[in-house]
């Protein structure tokens, strides 16, 4: 957003510049509307994921999407890891143990299934892209491993496409038979609103409306994109006030050494 | 012109003088890294010779880890740095290190040449010098391009597809060359791996110029703020402690601004789409490169003809070369000039304008923009520096370093008294 006032600001100092007036932005017909901004706790220089959020984010991931959604690069033990949903590493192999794994060949040659165990990936739904695209009207839906880094406004995107959805279109405008979407590049979606207030049972308390789902599969994405988030603004704050102290000592031997001296 | 010779080192120890009597390689690091005389007016505009060095150090060290868990094949390269990101250890710290490293070292190369531009460094008896440094910005937006390409993403691919498409523009050899470029019609795994395979050759070749560029700077001797030569070893101050304390402080408060982007912003400089896996069926909506290179883009795209906007882009870059002899003017320093600096200034905001409508479709407004921008590039280089020097009146320059230095600092003190044997030397100007 910012991004994009700096450099609105520069289209019209450069116009005016030029003589030219304003070069305002254009807009082209059908264009998504901008996300929803919305406060996630993981924002800012020390935000962090809200654990809860992450178990309700998965939970959600797992009831109401993974039927179509894969997540090929995460792996099972990912959940356990620190700076993630905080999962033990007991529960993991509880929901390892609900997916089926085809592992081999064996000893004869034979491919043969097995429950999921911690060190598996989340196996795919469809076996290629082929079959997706054909179960899905020709929609292949993408994998989630680092979808939420894979869209401009990331979060703020996926969480305002879940709560987007206009039962009708607008008068003249034809979707055909996908569905409408605020959000989505062109408005019209293949994906049928996949998110129902009570849709997904919460034990914690939460409400449970599409705001909550949608938040917090959003929040979960951004997780299983960006796993090390916490790790890396821990180490980056560590590191920028170790370059702040180090650089007042430069200055002050650079002053010192130069102070004798006209320049 | 001749510079003030560096101190010669005399070995003290017997250690040191029988080492010297074989490789006499401190010999050759004191006078050129340590007692090396430098302008004593130099401003903090001269510490991105350092910082760049540093750059090219930073890439090269996270680069050569990163090759060691990327696999280059298109089936694997997009998931091999995902791995990176996941399960190599500081994986995720050393790919967006290498990442935004590239987007710093451009930030820090643009600052330098810039800086080279407004004092007239490119100027005799800085040619060489100059265009040293031309060619190794040309080896670095070759090298940032294929590395672009490396991670497999929608970006890499289009973007590859876009601008090797652009060599088929050339006349009879242009179908050859693509075909050459891309090791086969399209882009595709030959295409990856050789990529792979020079973009870990190029920063070599890099390093091998910046030598060259080090050691044609050391002939001369710095410029600086005033464009006045160094005339007496008053003028100037030994390297280390001076200019290296200097270049420390600098070069930190150049790294927290990297560490910032690196640890709070990593993804901010890149595209969102280079987060999807290539696909040679699904065109992106707007095919952009990175951002240091937007502005060469919107050149490119300026032009109705494709030919012409190839030749063009290669102009923008190509006209640096002979930039030291199109400006015409006898005085080195923009600070000098009153006209070029407002020129310079114009100059600077033609490329920022070239950059924002670089990341703009090229339609409409956009691209009438786009052409006058061009224009006004060219004209700069073709036509403004040869005339400026022609009939712009200077101000008088000082008479030497040290006298501007005093100057500036009101002429009186001890250190004015003395430095008053270095002033009264007016024979030779610029």
């Amino acid at each position: 957003m910012i991004k994009t006032l700096r450099l609105r600001a520069l289209a019209t100092v450069l116009g005016v510049a030029l003589g030219l007036g304003a070069v305002g932005v254009v807009h082209a017909a059908g264009e998504a509307e901008p996300p929803i901004a919305v406060d996630w706790s993981f924002s800012g220089p020390f935000g962090r994921f809200d654990r809860a959020q992450l178990q309700r984010g998965f939970q959600v991931y797992k009831e109401s999407c993974a039927a179509c959604h894969g997540m090929e690069l995460v792996a099972f033990r990912n959940l356990a890891d620190p700076g993630g949903p905080g999962f033990t590493e007991e529960q993991v192999k509880v929901i390892a143990a609900d997916y089926t794994i085809e592992d081999g060949p064996d000893d004869l040659g034979d491919m043969f299934e097995r429950p999921g165990e911690p060190k598996d990936r989340f196996p795919s739904p469809f076996p290629n892209e082929n079959a997706a695209a054909a179960a899905n009207g020709g929609a292949v839906p993408p994998d989630f491993s680092v979808i939420a880094k894979a869209r401009a406004g990331g979060t703020d995107y996926i969480y305002s496409l879940m709560v987007g959805y206009e039962d009708e279109p607008p008068a003249g405008v034809d979707v055909g038979d996908k569905y409408y979407n605020h959000y989505f590049p062109g408005h019209a979606i293949a994906m049928a609103p996949p998110l129902f207030d009570e849709g997904v049972e919460y034990t914690d308390g939460t409400p449970m409306t599409v705001d909550n789902y949608a938040k917090d599969v959003s929040a979960f994405l951004m997780w299983a994109a960006e796993p090390k988030m916490e790790e890396r603004k821990r180490i980056g704050f560590q590191v920028i006030i170790y370059l702040i102290l180090l650089s007042a000592l430069l200055y002050f031997t650079k002053r010192k050494i130069w102070s004798a001296i006209d320049h | 012109m001749s510079p003030i010779p560096s101190e010669k080192y005399v070995p003290q120890s017997a250690f040191m003088k029988w080492m010297e009597a074989r490789l006499p390689i401190w010999g050759f690091l004191y006078p050129t890294a340590i007692a090396y005389p430098t302008p004593r007016n130099l401003n903090y505009f001269w510490t991105f010779g350092g910082i760049l060095s540093f750059c090219l150090v930073v890439q090269i060290i996270t680069g050569i880890v990163l090759a060691m868990h990327y696999t280059a094949n298109v089936d694997m390269a997009f998931n091999s740095v995902e791995h990176i990101m996941r399960n190599v250890n500081y994986g995720w710290l050393i790919r967006y290190v290498h990442s935004n490293g590239a987007s710093m070292f451009f930030l820090a190369v643009y600052i330098h040449m810039f800086r080279g531009l407004y004092y007239g460094s490119y100027k005799a008896p800085r040619e060489v010098l100059w265009i040293l440094g031309v060619i190794i910005f040309l080896l670095m937006m070759a090298t940032a391009f294929m590395g672009y390409v490396l991670p497999w993403g929608q970006m890499s691919f289009w973007g590859a597809t876009v601008i090797i498409n652009l060599v088929g523009a050339l006349p009879l050899v242009g179908d050859w060359i693509t075909t050459w470029l891309l090791g086969g019609f399209a882009v595709g795994n030959p295409t990856l791996n050789r990529f792979f395979s020079l973009h870990y050759l190029l920063p070599f070749m890099i390093a091998g110029v910046v030598i060259l560029h080090i050691w044609a700077l050391h002939v001369p001797g710095n410029n600086n703020p005033t464009g006045v030569s160094v005339k007496t070893k008053q003028d100037t101050l030994p390297f280390h402690p001076y200019i290296t304390m200097k270049d420390a402080f600098a070069l930190v408060l150049f790294m927290i601004l990297f560490a910032a982007f690196v640890f709070y912003a990593p993804n901010i400089l890149g595209h969102t789409d280079n987060y999807i896996k290539a696909n040679p069926l699904v065109t992106p909506a707007h095919i952009v490169p990175e951002w240091y290179l937007l502005p060469f883009y919107a050149i490119l795209r300026a032009v109705p003809s494709k030919l012409g906007g190839v030749l063009l882009m290669f102009g923008s870059i190509g006209v640096l070369f002979i930039l030291p002899w199109l400006d015409t003017s006898k005085v080195r320093s923009g600070a000098y000039r009153p006209l070029f600096k407002q020129f310079f200034w114009i100059f600077v905001v033609v490329c920022l304008g070239l950059g924002y409508l670089g990341a703009q479709p090229a339609e409409g407004g956009y691209v009438i923009a786009a052409r006058i921008l061009t224009t006004m590039y060219f004209l700069f280089f073709l036509a403004v520096l040869p005339l400026l020097g022609l009939f712009e009146k200077t101000k008088p320059l000082p008479n030497s370093i040290t006298e501007s230095v005093l100057g500036k600092n009101g002429g009186g003190g001890m250190a004015g008294a003395a430095a008053s044997g270095a002033t009264a030397a007016p024979e030779s100007k610029a």
